[in-house]
């Protein structure tokens, strides 16, 4: 409702300016006037909202990063999750440093050169110089960017360790499904055409690696273990996000994909730390995958291997059932 | 060569060859569709904004079928995001800013009578305009329009029974992409040919306007780059119809296992943003190539490093081929790949850098006019600065890992697109409007559009970035599933004020445009004092452009304050004086 009332307000104050402008260009026309001719008044008044305008929205800038940055993820809750933020973190000054040499060069030399009647500009085609070294200084600072990136890349999808614990997450319209490896840390064969009602997953039951495996609706993990998550999809592109982990990959039906992390941090700590008694880690959904897209949810616990050691024996291997 | 004809209305207005009125056609068309586009940002931001809030608008809008009781069904929203990013990217941004500039242009600029090949040209506007009622269509039918994103990412666009958008909706867009590729093709083709060989005397490649090497560029990255979407759209319309599986396997939808088997999702990824990509840039171009002659006439300078300018553009175009899959730096692909398409995408930072340092310098020491379309000019550099920036981090693959599909995306795409190309668009029609239509848009107006504009489009996007950094990924109906976003509501509520704000001065843009064609100020033949060709045409517009032979030119578009000569610019049909130096 407020929203129509902003709407049909809005109509009408436009509606208003509009009339006045027609009226105040009749008058221009009575007086003789070229009502749209660009004059030094205009120029002025141009040049000065620029610099006022754009020292506001600096300014606002500078309100969001001190009252909106805060609303950011918390620190990474993993290994390469730190890594990531270490780049972010140096990428993000950067880019905020050049913004805020640019803009107000920029906004400066608005107001400064508004143009008058008598002005004259500066003839001044080109400098091979400058050019050259406003190529070089930056490629040189890209490169400094891209050798940081890529060297986090590959400690991000290269560096895998071998005791990983292999979790399956398993995507569909619209929920999550798990499924640990069990004590052989192997997950068994799978294949979508031996899906039935009562094997959800299409796991090969034949298979003798399969009979430690266990479903679960909760990923439970233990803290400063690695784990490798390999992800499945029954029928469109998802895509597993944690947030908290700096985890994404994509689901993708007729392939596994995977990605490998250490958690750093227990569910219990950060309830603590985030002074939040209900948070948990969560993995969304981020490939837009139908009606349901925005409601996928499944939580991941972190916790000491004694917590995880009781959790896990309580749960049923699916030779067991 | 154009004949002389009898001019009926259907041949001057409807079938026109003539390269002035298909411009026009390719901006109204794109002007209309860009306010549909726009309202539907509107309806689905309503949701976002205040979700499980009955709203009178959504109902009125969507009915009882898609709106029941004022909620916006999920379904709807999907459709509404994917048609929104449709209409925009391809039908605005594309077809209304090259198609309109180009044509216009491109023969007043080089100084040719017109286009190259007249009724290829009125061609590319049919089956543009067919493809526009084809998708236009996909809005009123029961299942729905498609709804899997602009992106359209199969199996969720190839399947019905995934959504319903799938169904017929997304037939209808396939069609209709198929037909916006062909048109788009057949004007890139015309562009590059006239361009290329209907030069005037005088006219060499070096004094060709920037605009003009702008479009060139753009018109070959389009002819290199449309055709893979089109194989792209054709294969999903196999695998869709006939049973293929390119792009499918190991699918079980409403729990029946389908056939498909060793397709693979992620082949179509890489053939979408094969054009994906370079799209982007087929898009910023013309908007590049617009505002550097804007910033050089109104600031009564030279644009500053002409060879410079163009060898950046050069080099965008080259390395917009190389840099698609930092789109898909999580889709699965090898992470190696993900490092060679790091270091590409990082690379075209330096020219982007380039243009905007050579900008600046053509402000300084200028003597500015601020015409409405100045400022436009001027809000482009601001966001272009800020959103290409925002790009180093997202093309920084171990950094697109956490905000990838988040509202950082949103805010990035929406800076440069959103807001530079339109603010590039912008600028074009205040400053073409008068070579158009021979009257002046009101300048108050202008001002007023511009201001509101500038300050709402950042207050919508500035603070997307706020949200991707706080996990919030995109097209999500609403937030309120995760406990994790509670705390964002306050910057969405922002968000939603300047968007509906921002939308509704936009009618006072299009009053101004259409209010002035008909009564707006008689425009004289060059009244902003600009150097190029278009100006020396008479302000009535005539077939042929100009009424004896077509002049000659004898020097570059930026002699503007030159020292020595009598006024602060120098036509480029001037010859030089004794004792003048080309610069």
């Amino acid at each position: 409702m407020t929203n129509l009332l902003i709407a049909l307000i809005s109509f009408l104050l436009i509606v208003a300016v509009v009339q006045f402008v027609r009226v105040s260009e009749l008058l221009s026309k009575v007086n003789k006037e070229d009502v749209n001719e660009i004059t030094e008044k205009d120029n002025k008044t141009q040049g000065i909202l620029m610099l006022v305008v754009g020292s506001l929205f600096l300014l606002s800038v500078v309100w969001q990063i001190i009252y909106w940055g805060p609303l950011a993820l918390p620190a990474a809750s993993s290994e390469h999750g730190l890594l990531i933020d270490g780049l972010m973190s140096f990428t993000m000054w950067l880019i905020i440093i050049v913004f805020f040499i640019l803009h107000p060069i920029m906004f400066w030399y608005s107001y400064k050169y508004s143009g008058k009647d008598k002005g004259v500009a500066f003839f001044y085609t080109h400098n091979n110089k400058l050019e050259l070294i406003w190529t070089v200084v930056p490629a040189i600072v890209l490169t400094a960017v891209i050798l940081y990136g890529l060297s986090t890349w590959d400690k991000i999808t290269n560096d895998i360790p071998q005791e990983s614990q292999i979790i399956e997450v398993y995507s569909e319209q619209f929920a999550w499904t798990a499924r640990l490896s069990g004590e052989d840390n192997i997950l068994g064969n799978s294949d979508f055409r031996l899906v039935t009602a009562e094997n959800h997953l299409g796991i090969n039951m034949e298979d003798e690696l399969s009979q430690d495996d266990i479903i679960v609706g909760e990923v439970h993990i233990v803290v400063n273990k690695p784990v490798l998550l390999k992800f499945r999809s029954r029928d469109v592109i998802h895509s597993a996000f944690l947030p908290h982990f700096r985890v994404q990959m994509n689901c993708v039906p007729g392939m596994v994909t995977q990605f490998g992390f250490t958690p750093t941090q227990t569910t219990a700590e950060m309830k603590v730390q985030e002074e939040n008694e209900d948070f948990e880690f969560v993995l969304l959904c981020n490939k837009i995958c139908g009606s349901g897209h925005y409601n996928m949810q499944m939580n991941f616990v972190v916790e000491t291997q004694e917590e995880y050691d009781a959790w896990v024996s309580g749960q049923k291997t699916l030779g067991a059932q | 060569m154009s004949e002389h004809h009898k001019e009926t209305f259907i041949s001057k207005y409807i079938f026109s060859l003539d390269h002035k009125m298909i411009a026009k056609q390719f901006l109204i068309t794109g002007m209309l569709m860009g306010i549909l586009g726009m309202v539907m940002s509107l309806l689905f931001r309503i949701q976002i904004g205040n979700p499980g809030e009955s709203s009178a608008v959504l109902q009125w809008f969507l009915g009882d079928r898609w709106a029941e009781g004022g909620i916006l069904d999920p379904n709807m929203y999907l459709a509404l995001v994917t048609m929104h990013g449709t209409i925009l990217v391809f039908w605005v941004l594309t077809a209304g800013l090259t198609g309109t500039f180009a044509n216009f242009l491109i023969p007043l600029q080089i100084g040719a009578r017109d286009m190259a090949s007249g009724f290829l040209n009125m061609l590319s506007y049919w089956f543009f305009f067919a493809a526009t009622m084809v998708l236009l269509s996909s809005l009123f039918i029961q299942t729905g329009p498609s709804s899997s994103g602009w992106t359209v990412y199969p199996p969720l666009s190839a399947l019905e029974e995934a959504i319903p958008g799938s169904g017929l909706g997304q037939t209808l867009w396939l069609i209709a992409m198929a037909l916006f590729v062909v048109s788009s093709l057949l004007g890139g083709l015309n562009y590059i040919v006239t361009i290329i060989n209907l030069r005037t005397k005088g006219m060499s490649m070096k004094r060709l306007p920037l605009t003009m090497w702008a479009i060139l560029i753009t018109a070959i990255l389009g002819v290199l780059s449309f055709p893979v979407l089109l194989s792209a759209a054709l294969l999903l319309i196999f695998d869709r119809s006939f049973g293929t599986s390119f792009y499918l396997s190991d699918i079980i939808i409403n729990n029946e296992a389908l056939h498909h088997v060793g397709g693979s999702p992620i082949l179509f990824e890489h053939l979408f943003w094969f054009l994906g990509h370079p799209e982007v840039y087929i898009i910023l171009l013309p908007a590049l190539g617009i505002v550097s002659e804007v910033m050089s006439v109104n600031t009564r300078k030279p644009i500053f490093g002409y060879k410079a300018m163009v060898g950046a553009m050069l080099a965008i175009a080259f390395l917009s081929f190389i840099v698609w899959g930092h789109h898909m730096f999580i889709t699965g692909m090898s992470p190696f790949l993900g490092s060679v398409f790091t270091f590409t995408t990082l690379l075209i930072a330096i020219p982007s850098a380039v243009k905007v340092f050579n900008y600046l310098v053509t402000l300084w020491r200028g003597n500015i006019r601020f015409s409405p379309a100045m400022l436009f000019a001027i809000a482009f550099v601001s966001t272009f600065i800020t959103g290409g920036l925002t790009g180093l981090i997202l093309g920084d693959s171990a950094l697109d890992i956490n905000v990838h599909d988040t509202y950082f995306v949103v805010g990035h795409f929406h800076i440069v697109m959103g807001l530079s190309a339109i603010y590039g668009m912008f600028a074009g029609v205040y400053h073409w409007f008068p070579k158009m239509y021979g009257k002046m848009m009101n300048k108050k107006l202008g001002y007023l559009h511009f201001w509101v504009t500038f300050i709402s489009a950042y207050g919508v996007f500035f603070p997307m970035h706020f949200l991707g950094l706080a996990g919030l990924p995109r097209r999500y109906y609403n937030n309120d599933a995760f406990a994790m976003f509670d705390n964002l509501s306050g910057i969405n509520e922002v968000i939603t004020f300047f968007a509906i704000t921002g939308g509704l001065i936009q009618l006072i843009f299009v009053f101004n445009f259409f209010y002035s064609i008909f009564k707006g100020s008689k425009s004289v033949q060059n009244p902003w004092k600009s150097n190029t060709l278009e100006w020396t045409a008479p302000i009535e517009r005539i077939h042929g452009n100009w009424p004896g032979d077509i002049p000659e030119v004898h020097r570059w578009p930026y002699d503007y304050s030159k020292p020595g000569a009598d006024e602060d610019f120098i036509p480029q049909t001037e010859p030089l004086k004794e004792g003048e130096i080309e610069h």
